[in-house]
């Protein structure tokens, strides 16, 4: 039998249901593992063994008692964005280093309702700004393929801590691309659902109106058994939207049983040439061309659609989220909780250093684009215009799914860089060129690995789907991988044994 | 309006007063305007704030729909369009009891458009005019806290209880020309929102805080430049304010200065206005739509619930006072100062009958205001339920009670003799023998025993002293202890004397 860390969630359901091993031997398994191979990838901010071991036990003596919870007792770890009661939760940020949440995000109530065990905090870039997860006040993460390359962000600890095999699954947030681009570069599968569909109750804020949390795993499949608790309405979250939400796993299964050799016969994968224009990594358009064959194997039919100029794309992004930044963090004041400077002279001089002192230098850019965009004389060009834009890019959206079910494109224009190249902000946010038109028009997307560049790491291909076609997202990229075994690829960390 | 249009005596020496008035008016929901904590006024500092209110990292707001009802109550009450697509934008600026950094308000589209009150000036006794005043819009926002200076040693606390209170903020058209104009428009407005009842609009609570804009010009001349007086709460501090707002510009621009634009704060201790900010030193408030907030629709047929629900207004009611019920224009005014009262004074005359409206307006405006006056009571505090007013009325129409009588029982009835019932007027005349009597036999037995006993004066009264006439009614009205009816001692008297 493998080792546990490389099982997928399939299988440790039915471990446990086998009493192949007990909830507690899976616990310790990560801890052990975490406390041996996180000092090099640092991908844990906090760590909640303790508590985790208690749950642990505490969930093997209610499945003696017969509680059949699918995911009860499977362990999981949060990305540090999410509010956890009694836990520290910094958001990468010195501003809350010392921010000990009073109350759990939705997602983790959830989460904890379903019986899965917390390992702990995840790294992040700062506030989730950054593609690298180099902006983190907790450090840089490193990539579980190669410690010198950078895991993506800014879910860099969800993607890396799957990657090493320190948990089998993440909650993660995407925002521009930040739970896809760093899937890619760990070589795991990583879906952002549909606005509205997961609360944003407990999630600390970017951008409001593009942030959506989801889930890292191994397999789509993995991804679909931790994303199941986290969807559905809150009413605690008023863009929060009351949807009939399917059976993720079921659907797979019934995709997988019915299917035939032809299981994709009736699905049209959009392929816009806007998404392999200049700039695209030759060898990750060739992995993803060759991932389109394999498709096309399947039974799917590639048909070519036209999507929004991902540059303008790009540009509105940049102008939107840095705006409602401005203002999501303006509560981060030194006033009532977390990072206040010393010896304050007066007022202005507490908000001035608590600002300057308690955030990083990528998340003072935003703030400061963002208040440069809402500011008096400047709205109008920048701000509504981008908004209007952002209503365009949704109706190309539109218009490309009256021509096909998925639209696919490269994840990523790169694989992953190193993290010593230290990339300039404007060619860094050029890396999230093919994923925050998702974002913006508030659709459904995943990304699965399609292979691995010559020096040996992760490419990813990203599938966009219609308004609540997660099911679908995931389903295709299931049928994929059964028949394909990119995904079952290691990374260094994740073959080293303790 | 146009400029040639002004009341030569409404001018301040030579200059036109301009006011335009805005009103931040809490409504009266159980629960914030986006969190579940309670409203109540006067608790123990952030013993009312939960983690909505606080402004917690990850929290968001959630529109409380008791708002949306209120606010529409008001703008029908102001017969003014309804924003029915109306959305929440947020007013971004740094201040301790501010705790996001921003307040929730809403600036592009409120939920109540342009619409106008009717009143009546008061410039004193005899002279009264009516007069409308157009109200520019009113909209939705959140309360801030407090700051609270001294409470903590060397230190400014915060309070938060106050922190997304429900206001809505009405702006008023610069219509008002004096003092006497601006404070019969907030008297007006006051009294719409507690006859809507959608506010308890305590100024001393500052539920109800008036922001007054003042400026004066020459008659004819353009617009002049105005300034904002704040801190008023009071109608008497308003009224000083105003008064030495107008005094001081006057003055500037007679020493051949200019006036600039400014808020100014009410000093009622020195009794002078002194500016807190120029414009110059005005924040940028960088409002963007709150992306946390859905915009808010509004079906038509919630609005015809809202209107099949609405009470009879203040003008209409005091005009149906006045042409159905007879009243004067005076009598019809007081008695419909508050609903509450219209409602006490229909009471009465609905139980004690159509003919007795003028002695029930009488008694109503009279005795018992002037009863609840004296100890600083409203009518919902009347010990005189509207059924016992109409029962003291009707045995003051059927000759059961003098006038005089009739003060009596009113007394006793105010002091709560008599009990709860109906009936209690009844009860204080039986017990306390307060009836009076008509029985012309009875009254004869008495007028000759006080003629056989008082010779002296009867010869008087032969002798042409018509004074001695009244000495011996006297003497009959003491002899029956009150109880005789004045008109019929006088017929007997006279028949025996003359």
């Amino acid at each position: 039998m493998s080792e546990i860390h490389e099982l997928s969630t399939d299988q440790l359901i039915q471990g446990l249901q086998d009493k192949q091993f007990s909830s507690v031997d899976l616990t310790a398994h990560f801890l052990n593992r975490i406390d041996k191979l996180d000092g090099k990838i640092n991908s844990f901010i906090t760590l909640t063994g303790e508590t985790a071991l208690a749950k642990a036990k505490a969930c093997d003596e209610m499945r003696a008692q017969g509680d059949r919870r699918a995911l009860l007792g499977v362990p999981m770890a949060h990305k540090d964005i999410f509010c956890t009661q009694g836990v520290l939760t910094t958001c990468g940020s010195k501003m809350l280093y010392n921010f000990v949440s009073p109350y759990d995000a939705t997602i983790v109530h959830r989460i904890d309702d379903a019986g899965m065990i917390s390992l702990g905090k995840l790294n992040m870039d700062e506030f989730a700004m950054g593609s690298d997860n180099a902006s983190s006040y907790f450090g840089a993460v490193h990539n579980p393929w190669n410690l010198d390359r950078v895991p993506g962000g800014s879910s860099g600890g969800s993607a890396a801590a799957v990657a090493a095999g320190l948990t089998p699954l993440a909650t993660a947030s995407d925002t521009g691309g930040s739970i896809r681009q760093p899937a890619s570069f760990c070589g795991l599968t990583g879906i952002k659902p549909t606005y509205g569909s997961v609360s944003r109750f407990g999630m600390i804020a970017y951008a409001s109106s593009l942030d959506q949390a989801g889930t890292i795993g191994k397999s789509a499949k993995d991804c679909a058994y931790l994303l199941q608790p986290m969807v559905g309405h809150d009413a605690r979250d008023a863009t929060s939207i009351k949807h009939d939400i399917p059976d993720y796993v079921q659907d797979m299964n019934d995709a997988e049983k019915t299917g035939g050799d032809k299981p994709l016969a009736h699905l049209k994968i959009g392929v816009a040439k806007e998404y392999f224009g200049e700039g695209l990594n030759s060898e990750v358009e060739t992995a993803v061309k060759q991932a389109l064959k394999t498709y096309e194997d399947l039974g799917a039919t590639i048909v070519e659609v036209n999507i929004t100029d991902p540059e303008i794309t790009l540009a509105t992004y940049y102008m939107l989220a840095p705006a409602e930044a401005s203002s999501n963090l303006s509560r981060f004041d030194g006033v009532r909780f977390g990072y206040r400077c010393d010896d304050p002279k007066d007022l202005i001089d507490l908000y001035t250093r608590s600002r300057s002192e308690g955030f990083g230098a990528e998340v003072q850019r935003r703030i400061l684009m963002g208040t440069y965009a809402l500011s008096a004389g400047y709205f109008d060009a920048y701000y509504t215009k981008a908004q209007r834009i952002r209503r365009l890019i949704v109706e190309d959206f539109k218009t490309a799914f009256h021509h096909c079910d998925i639209i696919a494109s490269p994840t990523v224009p790169m694989t992953a860089y190193k993290l010593s190249d230290n990339l300039d902000p404007a060619t860094m946010y050029l890396g999230d060129v093919y994923t925050i038109g998702v974002n913006l028009a508030g659709l459904p997307a995943l990304s699965h690995p399609v292979g691995l560049s010559n020096d040996g790491m992760p490419i990813g291909i990203q599938l966009i789907g219609q308004h609540w076609q997660e099911s679908q997202l995931l389903s295709t990229a299931h049928l994929f991988q059964q028949s394909t075994d990119y995904h079952l690829q290691k990374s260094a960390t994740a073959k080293e044994t303790v | 309006m146009t400029k040639a249009n002004f009341d030569p005596k409404l001018l301040v020496d030579g200059y036109e007063v301009v006011i335009g008035i805005e009103i931040h008016c809490q409504l009266n929901t159980d629960s914030k305007i986006f969190s579940s904590a309670p409203t109540a006024f006067g608790h123990e500092p952030n013993t009312q704030a939960n983690i909505v209110d606080l402004g917690l990292p990850g929290v968001l707001p959630v529109l409380n729909h008791g708002v949306v009802e209120r606010a529409l109550k008001f703008g029908i009450g102001v017969n003014a369009e309804l924003g029915l697509y109306n959305t929440f934008d947020r007013k971004n600026y740094f201040y301790p009891d501010l705790p996001k950094g921003y307040q929730i308000t809403q600036m592009a589209n409120p939920i109540v458009g342009r619409g106008y009150i009717d009143m009546m000036v008061n410039e004193g006794e005899k002279n009264e005019y009516p007069k409308r005043i157009g109200i520019t819009r009113a909209h939705l926002e959140e309360d801030a806290g407090k700051s609270v200076h001294n409470a903590v040693d060397g230190m400014t606390g915060i309070d938060l209880n106050r922190a997304g209170t429900p206001l809505i903020e009405i702006v008023s058209e610069p219509d008002m020309r004096s003092v006497h104009e601006a404070l019969a428009y907030i008297k007006a407005i006051h009294q719409l929102v507690t006859w809507l009842g959608i506010s308890d609009a305590i100024m001393a609570e500052g539920s109800f805080r008036c922001d007054c804009n003042v400026s004066v010009r020459k008659p004819g001349a353009e617009l002049g430049t105005r300034t904002e007086l704040k801190n008023l709460n009071s109608f008497r501090f308003i009224e000083r304010a105003i008064n030495r707002e107008i005094e001081r510009q006057i003055d500037i621009i007679e020493d051949g200065g200019k006036v600039i634009q400014a808020t100014r704060l009410y000093d009622p201790d020195k009794d002078e206005t002194r500016s807190m900010r120029t414009k110059e030193e005005a924040n940028d408030y960088r409002y963007f739509p709150d992306p946390d907030l859905l915009p808010v629709r509004i079906e038509q047929h919630t609005v015809d619930e809202i209107l099949a629900a609405m009470p009879e207004l203040p003008v209409a009611r005091r005009s149906r006072f006045e042409t159905e019920l007879g009243l004067s224009e005076y009598d019809a005014r007081i008695l419909t100062g508050s609903r509450q009262l219209a409602d006490y004074f229909e009471a009465v005359v609905a139980e004690a009958g159509a003919t007795s409206t003028k002695i029930a307006a009488n008694w109503v405006m009279g005795d018992l205001l002037g009863a609840l006056n004296k100890d600083d009571k409203t009518i919902d505090a009347s010990p005189i339920s509207a059924a016992q007013l109409a029962k003291l009325l009707e045995r003051i129409n059927d000759n059961t009670l003098s006038g005089k009588l009739a003060k009596k029982v009113f007394s006793a009835l105010y002091e709560g003799e008599g009990g709860d019932s109906a009936d209690a007027a009844d009860i204080i005349i039986k017990t306390q023998g307060l009836k009076q009597e008509t029985d012309t036999g009875a009254i004869k037995a008495i007028v000759e025993d006080v003629i056989a006993n008082n010779q002296a004066m009867v010869d008087e009264y032969r002798g042409g002293k018509q004074k001695a006439f009244n000495g011996l009614v006297g003497q009959v009205m003491k002899a029956s202890r009150g109880s005789a009816n004045p008109q019929q001692v006088n017929e007997i008297l006279k028949s025996l004397l003359d």
